[in-house]
């Protein structure tokens, strides 16, 4: 770094400092607090994405950071524009997104006077941002940034919002990279086990007879991916994913068992509840992934490898936590892991695989109706040897994703775990798009989360991404459907959908588009979209009411399951 | 059980917002919460007392830990420190009850501090059970006002948390020690 020392603006040290830790692309939305922010965004070379709505700016600087491995970047005003990024940055916060968000604020004079367009923006984010900061004078612009940068992609990554006054961003200042390193004496991201924690775990891995990996989302930040496998296949010792976890391990592989939880395979759920010694990487014990805690694994052990030392202890008690990051932990425990013969174990979880719910909807015959698990099915089948990135929502339309969508690679599925947000789907994919305009781009998204974010359809137009989108429509919230038709008695309150023509709302946008009735028609209008030189919207009309199998219902155990009700299979051990 | 925290923060503005939206956030109650300057000063020092298990009381550390504003957090609850509390307890006190309420104070080495004609004010200083056995005493007198500082507490002898300071830059050291996450 040349050390130049010159006097700027502040909004000039903002654009530059994003420049110097790496910054592209932003996502942004102007408005009257940032303006001088704007103004000198033309002396950077900077590209600027003008989004339709701030939520959007959010997810799309999220997706860019799932997909990239970087740090997104969002830019809003003041009041209105700051508060739309919060539930992006709520979403953020539960998936460990690196992400930085810098809104404008009023001048430092009118703070705390319910100015125009003032809304206390650290305040209303200080619990769903990783740490967050109010800048009122433009010479602590640099260093703010810098920490900024450092804090979200650091440790358990996060969100980070920055808040400039507009005074801040109009006075000058001396600007000096080089002398505004971040002073964060208390911030302590690298923390590694003990010689004793790392014997402790290999002690229960060595004795244990039925053990489990339970592998999340802090392999694929972590970048562990290999240290994982290499474990894996070492220990013998087979793996389930969470939702964030898939494609950490490769879908194909023979230990891999599939995802876990509340719309995991049976199988999976079952070798969970027999094991054991579970040995978690990088989760975190979710609700949805436990099931009821007073019956979790009744009998297994537990070895927690966690950088946030938050998480341990905090849904269940583990025997060994190693807290440190995960690609140094396994890499610290690899050389002493003992290769021991599983294969009764492998073999007894082998035989609930007969236990499946793909086991139904792929066999039943082709009656003319569309599933979701057909497009699904048909997407993977058309794009799996791509390099391909399936951007999802929230909802039935997900789980189906995570069942039937075979992911090998890491960053190859993006989707809101934590925060289960909707709308999330097609800004998120603009951002993964931006990040690897090499990939392939498919949005896989409910006819309800669509409309909450498709104004940036505009977006993706005037960008000209190459984003496919697959809609699959059902007329209804579906999960939302499906819990009121289990636990509600079908009383479909305000779940149905009155929908508009998605093709032709496409078309207006000057997006290509296709309907979809038939299973037969999946393929090849997959194919054409694939094809067409642009993006292309498929509206995929499937079975109004059809249900995600297998289910735990909130409070169950983990092994209770509802399971398809199927006049093909028997159904066998799932009380 | 009730747990003393000594929370060594920045001394920056919103600090103690983070504090205490840390607890609220995370559903623990705090029973007192003091915070005040040290001998550095860029570093403030808060003693928080929170009812707590142990297991929730290390995540309330943890937790602590994860705020950037977080130096050091140390759980003194079984350390052999020194505890104090400051009240002051306005109690009525007629002709003929004054002098009974000024030999109670004597007993506790309180102090009297305003002296009306229907009231005395009386300071003092100590552990919480010290200040609630005054109290006690002093209620059938009919005690017009009480405030209480809740409790500062420092750990005895030499030992002090000198690894607090606020000028590393992009630490990687310390957290070894201090945070042994086995259990």
């Amino acid at each position: 770094m040349t050390d130049d020392n010159k006097t700027l603006t502040g909004a000039g040290i903002l654009w530059e400092c994003l420049e110097r830790e790496g910054v592209e692309t932003v996502f942004g939305y102007p408005g009257g607090a940032i303006l001088p922010a704007y103004d000198a965004l033309k002396h950077s070379k900077i590209h600027h994405i003008l989004v339709r709505h701030e939520q959007g700016a959010t997810h799309m600087a999220d997706g860019f950071a799932r997909a990239g491995g970087g740090v997104g970047v969002a830019v809003a005003t003041s009041g209105p524009g700051a508060t739309n990024m919060v539930t992006g940055i709520a979403t953020a916060m539960l998936d460990s997104s690196p992400i930085v968000c810098i809104t404008g604020q009023v001048g430092s004079k009118l703070i705390g006077s319910d100015a125009f367009q003032e809304t206390d923006i650290t305040g209303v984010t200080l619990p769903i941002t990783k740490h967050n900061y109010l800048v009122t004078h433009a010479r602590e612009v640099a260093q703010t940034i810098r920490e900024a940068f450092y804090v979200a992609r650091s440790g358990r990554p996060g969100p980070v919002l920055v808040d400039i006054t507009k005074d801040a961003q109009q006075t000058t200042c001396a600007f000096d990279w080089g002398a505004v390193a971040p002073q964060l004496p208390g911030y302590r991201p690298d923390l590694s086990p003990a010689p004793k924690e790392y014997e402790q775990a290999l002690e229960l891995i060595h004795n244990s007879k039925r053990p489990v990996i339970l592998a999340g989302h802090g392999i694929v930040i972590s970048g562990a991916m290999r240290e994982v496998r290499d474990f894996a296949e070492k220990a013998g010792v087979p793996v389930a994913l969470t939702l964030l976890g898939i494609g950490a391990f490769p879908a194909s592989h023979p230990l891999n068992l599939g995802m876990m939880g509340m719309h995991g395979e049976a199988w999976v759920n079952h070798a969970i509840q027999d094991a054991d010694l579970l040995i978690a990487l990088g989760m975190r014990f979710d609700d949805r992934v436990t099931g009821n805690l007073k019956n979790y694994a009744p009998n297994a052990k537990k070895i927690h490898v966690e950088i946030d030392p938050a998480e341990i202890n905090k849904n269940v008690k583990v025997d060994v936590a190693l807290v440190g990051d995960l690609k140094e932990v396994l890499d610290a425990l690899l050389p002493h892991i003992e290769s021991l013969d599983r294969s009764e174990w492998l073999d007894q979880i082998d035989k609930l695989k007969g236990d499946s719910a793909v086991r139904d909807i792929q066999n039943l015959p082709d009656t003319g109706h569309l599933y979701a698990a057909h497009v699904i099915n048909d997407i993977w089948h058309e794009t799996r040897d791509a390099d391909t990135i399936v951007v999802t929502d929230v909802g039935q339309h997900q789980m189906w994703e995570a069942q039937y969508y075979k992911h090998e690679k890491p960053r190859s599925l993006i989707t809101s775990g934590g925060l289960g947000t909707m709308g999330f789907s097609l800004p998120a994919a603009i951002g993964a798009k931006v990040a690897r305009p090499d990939a392939e781009v498919w949005v896989v998204v409910g006819d309800g989360g669509f409309q909450m974010t498709m104004a940036e359809l505009a977006t993706i137009v005037q960008e000209n991404l190459k984003v496919n989108i697959a809609i699959i429509n059902n007329g209804y919230l579906g999960m939302v459907r499906q819990w009121q038709e289990f636990f509600y008695e079908r009383n479909y309150q305000a779940t149905p959908l009155l929908n508009p023509d998605f093709a032709k709302l496409a078309e207006a946008y000057g997006i290509k588009a296709a309907t979809v009735h038939q299973r037969s028609e999946v393929l090849p209008t997959v194919e054409a979209a694939r094809k067409h030189d642009g993006p292309m919207l498929i509206n995929f009309q499937v079975e109004q009411e059809d249900t995600v199998y297998p289910m735990v219902a909130a409070g169950s155990a983990l092994h209770e399951m509802i399971r398809r009700p199927s006049p093909i299979v028997e159904t066998a051990a799932d009380e | 059980m009730l747990n003393t925290l000594v929370v060594y923060v920045e001394n920056k503005p919103g600090v103690l917002t983070r504090v205490a939206s840390l607890f609220r956030r995370r559903a623990f109650n705090i029973d007192s919460l003091t915070v005040g300057r040290t001998e550095k000063p860029e570093v403030s020092r808060m003693t928080i007392t929170v009812e707590a298990d142990y297991d929730q009381a290390r995540r309330i550390e943890a937790n602590l830990y994860k705020l950037v504003n977080v130096l050091l957090v140390e759980n003194i609850t079984r350390e052999s420190a020194i505890v104090r509390d400051l009240a002051m307890i306005k109690v009525a006190a007629t002709h003929e009850a004054r002098s009974h309420v000024l030999e109670l104070a004597g007993v506790f080495r309180a102090r009297v501090v305003d002296v009306a004609p229907e009231s005395l004010t009386i300071e003092i200083t100590g552990g919480e059970d010290k200040i609630d056995g005054l109290l006690e005493v002093l209620r059938p007198y009919g005690v017009l006002e009480m405030v209480r500082t809740g409790i500062v507490a420092m750990r005895r002898g030499s030992k002090s948390a000198g690894a607090v300071t606020t000028t590393v830059v992009a630490s990687t050291e310390a957290g070894g020690e201090n945070v042994a996450y086995s259990v």
